[in-house]
């Protein structure tokens, strides 16, 4: 029997077994802590524990499991909070009251609730992994659509009539061409670990909207995607998650909280519960799986709670689903790497973080994409990854290595946060890959006017950014006239437009078509006050007519259902520049 | 198992090594006996086959191979806790240094904690008043959040910490059930002797627990002081009911603590030599900050942390940044201008302030009037480092305005003293300091609250402003 030799914090050593296998999952000592074997010799076998350790003694008995880690992937997902190895924190609640206490045994999911499914496949029917078998109305929002699992290829030889079954029930048996018998029943377990697979991926040419203005305009991302958010502390990137989980639109949210503040998971779960979705009128947690790990929790199922949440999402990808997922945060994910590293006293490269941090970041970011699924239907990952530089600092190893595999960068500024102007994304800074290839889309579904006048704000805004060097050396006073509209229209933009309000009812979501109306508003104050200089008027009239102060306000002032109201504006600004003629 | 082990096999700064030990467990607290009948306390934080790793609390000094008696307790350090912990003061191990003899214990409990589950928390909501007006006007400190002071050697952090402790008071129906734990880690004995005396005058002793590691104490001490203090606030909060504000200073001197600990135990480091889990170490002594449901108490910390050299990129206030829900930074520049408190409003934050205040808190005013003074003072910087290149003569009359509104502000918003402040009376002078400015000034605040709020004419003669140039310029350039 294989029994404790040496505890290191989560990191726990066996000497001279032989039957373990890497990556697979164990039980630990008296009160079977959860762990996972992570490396093996001839000597000992090295496995990380996914919970405290504290009174662990030498001597204690090693439990083999046989299996990897894995999700249990079943209706009763959606609408649960669980920790980093899926266990969930309500039913953890319920066993052992405020606090978690290591050894807890829960199953991931409710075994005893049952679902009314209605089965899509009939006896003598020819299926294979991937397919739909059943579905079962998970929420009021979501139909869970029950996935053939792994390995499973055959005949149906008995199939349930519809009805209600709980978790375990056998609805239906397969037989396959070695005559085997696979038992299919509501829910399937994957390994973390391992991406699931998919029959093809798609070009990436829908964006992923979320009626934040700076990045529905700015910096898009599409649909199966990923970006990147850097920043601070302070900087408001947990603010940006929850907006951005909130209002896009994908079917379903995946939220990892992974190694941040409790108090911060709280408000997320109250939130979500409070909060109606606008298009279906439910609440926003019937679609939404969270993952809390907060910092204080074990750090190996930190780890591990970046890959629960993204097989999650791949689960839901697999029924036909856009899923979005959000990460907050990957910085704390890749110190949990290190300190597992640091306790195998492994070789550190960058900052103490192993050599292996890259390629751990880009398997966890390819596993985003447009894909066709293998029941012929598409979906999509998305993933939006928070960032926390040490020290605010880009050039750290994370940052710089999760640039080269996202292809958005939103890029959080502290000296903005400073000032409260949120989303504090850094337009010099920010990018975004997707936009070519969204192009068309927004082209063709919004108006060719969209990318025009993006374009056009991008050009204000780098010439504002060359004309604040000669501000800040010789003062605003001595520009030209036609500069100093440069620069009013450039603040019209920063505090009427990219500024957005997320606790105003309609600022916090803004559709495209506002956005687009939204810009050539200010586009056609731009177009306006300039013929009024061209034609010899001074600046400072233009400046007194208080036109700039009125245009900033539309975004509070018209309601987003009511977007005649733009028509109105446009002959505001006829008018009181009139005035000035 | 009360097992003793004579000898040991190797020692090395804080660590001890002992050899062919059985059934001992991770964690675990170890007495260790001397010749001279003292004894010290470890606890094994490393286990390797049949050799253990013990860290020795209060030094290995005297400590030699052959001389120690070694004596396993079977369990995790543990701390006797009741009711009558209130008004006592303790060393950093918890064990009373008041000479007033033991406390009666109605409970023990592990100092080190489980963590709280998420679902079992509770949003914390409901404000607590500092009567500082930089404080409560700006970065409000709500119950159950952790908001850490970050200053620098010779900044008056700790007057600010005994002005909190002195002022700060609940609202509602459950204010007399306050209590204030004070856990000093590393601070001179000067520095404790003070907070002690300002606690006597101010006559709120009684609802104090101190718990003092002094900088002369036993370093890795220091480890358990925070722990200790953190244990018996959850105890009184959640046994006793009652709200918890934990004060604990100074960071700094735990981490380097912690630093010294893992070097010792021979980890690799990670940034400017700290452990790779200084994170993680940190979180579980912020994390315990909250509310829970179903319990009427609350903990809430003030931690106080010097940033070594005044940077604030440095890996302790960074590392602190990313757990705690805001910080208050104490600024140098304002302290040598003679401004106390002297707290950098642009670089503090509190996260949870936005749900405690507004109508039914604070005042439906306090949002708007926090926004529009961020936005504005951040632009009397803007302004201020244009002048520095320009000179303050050349300036537009809007920035001349900005340059006057940074003026008063500092001089009657930030600075106070040791004058306690209403939290109305804070958000009344807030809107007197922008009414300096001109209306359409105001670009983050609507209409309908600058309609009830905003009054110029009483900011011209409160701040004796009719004389000024600067308003004259403003309507000039008007007409």
């Amino acid at each position: 029997m294989n029994e404790v030799y040496s505890i290191n914090g989560p990191v726990i050593k066996v000497k001279n077994a032989k039957n373990f296998k890497i990556m697979e999952k164990v039980f630990v000592g008296k009160q079977k802590l959860l762990g996972e074997v992570i490396s093996i010799n001839d000597d000992h076998t090295v496995i990380q524990v996914y919970e405290s350790t504290t009174g662990l003694m030498r001597g204690e008995k090693v439990y083999n499991s046989g299996e990897a880690i894995s999700a249990v992937l079943g209706p009763g997902l959606l609408g649960n909070i669980f920790d980093g190895i899926q266990r969930p924190l309500y039913s953890i609640f319920e066993a052992n009251g405020a606090y978690i206490k290591p050894g807890t045994n829960v199953d991931c999911l409710d075994m005893k609730k049952t679902w009314n499914i209605k089965m899509k496949v009939k006896t003598g029917d020819y299926i294979r992994f991937g397919q739909i078998f059943a579905v079962v109305q998970e929420t009021s929002l979501i139909e869970h659509r029950l996935l053939v699992p792994k390995n499973v290829i055959g005949e149906v030889i008995m199939a349930k009539p519809d009805g209600h079954y709980s978790l375990e029930d056998v609805v239906v048996q397969v037989k396959d061409k070695n005559d085997t018998i696979h038992n299919l029943s509501l829910y399937q377990k994957w390994p973390i670990k391992e991406p699931r697979p998919i029959a093809k991926r798609l070009p990436l040419t829908i964006p992923l909207v979320s009626g934040q203005r700076v990045i529905d305009t700015l910096f898009p991302i599409a649909k199966g995607g990923s970006a990147a958010v850097p920043g601070g502390f302070g900087t408001g990137k947990t603010m940006m998650q929850h907006q951005f989980a909130k209002w896009c639109d994908a079917d379903i949210i995946v939220y990892i909280g992974c190694g941040e503040r409790g108090n911060e998971m709280t408000q997320t779960l109250d939130e979500f519960t409070e909060l109606i979705d606008p298009k279906s009128n439910k609440p926003l947690i019937e679609r939404t799986v969270l993952i809390a790990n907060t910092s204080n929790m074990p750090v190996a199922a930190r780890e591990a709670s970046i890959y629960t949440g993204i097989t999650i999402a791949e689960y839901y990808r697999d029924m036909g689903y856009h899923v979005a997922l959000m990460a907050d945060s990957t910085s704390r994910w890749a110190e949990a790497l290190r300190e597992i590293s640091g306790r195998l006293e492994e070789m550190p490269a960058e900052e103490g973080f192993p050599a292996y941090l890259p390629s751990r970041i880009s398997q966890f970011y390819e596993r985003a994409g447009y894909v066709n699924t293998l029941s012929d239907s598409s979906g999509s990952v998305s993933i939006v990854g928070a960032i926390s530089p040490q020290g605010a600092d880009f050039s750290e190893p994370v940052t710089q290595n999760t640039k080269r595999f996202v292809r958005a960068f939103w890029a959080l500024d502290k000296e903005l946060a400073y000032a409260r102007h949120y989303a504090a994304i850094n337009w010099n800074l920010s990018y975004s890959e997707y936009i070519g290839d969204l192009s068309k889309w927004y082209n063709k579904n919004i108006s060719t006017d969209f990318l025009e006048s993006r374009q056009r704000f991008i050009t204000i805004l780098a010439e504002e950014n060359k004309l604040m060097e000669i501000v800040k050396l010789i003062g605003k006073d001595v520009l030209p006239d036609d500069q100093k509209l440069v620069l009013e229209i450039a603040r019209v933009i920063r505090v009427g437009y990219l500024q957005q309000n997320a606790f105003h009812k309609d600022d916090t979501f803004v559709p495209l078509e506002k956005q687009l109306r939204m810009m050539k508003l200010i586009l056609y104050l731009e177009k306006s006050a300039s013929n009024i200089l061209k034609e010899g008027k001074a600046f400072s009239l233009l400046q007194k007519s208080n036109i700039f102060e009125k245009i900033i306000k539309v975004k509070y002032d018209i309601p987003n259902d009511n977007l005649d109201m733009f028509e109105e504006y446009y002959k505001i600004i006829d008018e009181s520049l009139s005035q000035i003629r | 198992m009360n097992l003793q082990y004579i000898g040991l096999k190797e020692i090395n700064g804080p660590l001890i090594f002992l050899d062919n030990v059985k059934g001992i467990g991770f964690d675990e607290m170890v007495e260790i006996r001397l010749e001279n009948g003292s004894v010290r306390h470890g606890r094994v934080v490393e286990i390797t086959g049949d050799l253990a790793a013990i860290l020795v609390f209060e030094g290995t000094r005297d400590l030699s191979l052959t001389n120690t008696v070694i004596k396993f307790n079977g369990k995790p350090m543990e701390i006797g806790l009741s009711k009558n912990v209130l008004g006592r003061v303790f060393n950093g191990i918890g064990s009373p240094i008041d000479d007033l003899g033991p406390v009666y214990v109605d409970e023990y409990r592990d100092i080190n904690g489980e963590p709280l589950n998420p679902v079992s928390r509770l949003y914390p909501k409901n404000y607590i008043n500092t009567g500082i007006s930089s404080i409560d006007g700006l970065t409000t400190l709500i119950r159950g959040q952790k908001l850490p002071i970050f200053s620098g050697s010779g900044l008056p952090h700790n007057d600010l910490a005994v002005q909190i402790v002195k002022q700060a008071k609940l609202t509602g129906k459950d204010a007399d059930k306050f209590a204030v734990i004070f856990a000093a880690m590393g601070v001179t004995n000067d520095v404790a002797n003070y907070f002690r005396r300002s606690f006597e005058e101010a006559g709120v002793l009684d609802n104090v627990v101190m718990f003092l590691n002094l900088s002369n104490d036993p370093i890795i001490e220091r480890l358990l002081t925070p722990r200790c203090a953190l244990t018996t606030a959850e105890y009184l909060a959640y046994k006793h009911n009652m709200h918890i504000l934990v004060v604990m200073t100074d960071m700094t001197a735990y981490c380097e603590a912690l630093r010294e600990f893992s070097s010792s135990k021979g980890e690799i480091p990670g940034r400017k030599g700290y452990p790779g889990y200084l994170y993680s170490d940190l979180a579980s002594l912020f994390e315990r900050a909250g509310i829970i449901k179903n319990a009427k108490g609350s903990v809430t910390q003030i931690p106080i942390l010097t940033m070594p050299n005044d940077d604030i990129t440095h890996p302790i206030p960074d590392l602190t940044g990313y757990i705690t829900e805001g910080q208050i930074v104490l600024d140098r520049d304002l302290h040598r201008q003679g401004v106390y408190p002297p707290i950098g409003v642009l670089p503090s934050l509190s996260r949870l302030m936005k749900d405690g205040i507004g109508a039914g808190y604070t005042r439906k005013d306090h949002q708007p009037l926090m926004n529009q003074i961020f936005a504005s003072y951040a632009k009397v910087m803007d302004a201020r480092s244009l002048a520095s290149v320009i000179g303050e003569d050349e300036l537009s009359t809007t920035d001349k305005s900005y340059i006057q509104f940074g003026k008063y502000f500092e001089k009657h918003f930030i600075s106070q003293g040791m004058i306690n402040r209403e939290i109305r009376e804070t958000l009344d002078l807030g809107w007197k300091l922008l009414s300096i400015f001109p209306r359409e000034e105001l670009d983050r605040t609507d209409d309908k609250i600058l309609d009830e709020f905003y009054n110029h004419e009483v900011a011209v003669s409160q701040f004796e402003l009719n004389d000024d140039l600067i308003i004259k310029e403003l309507s000039n350039e008007e007409n």
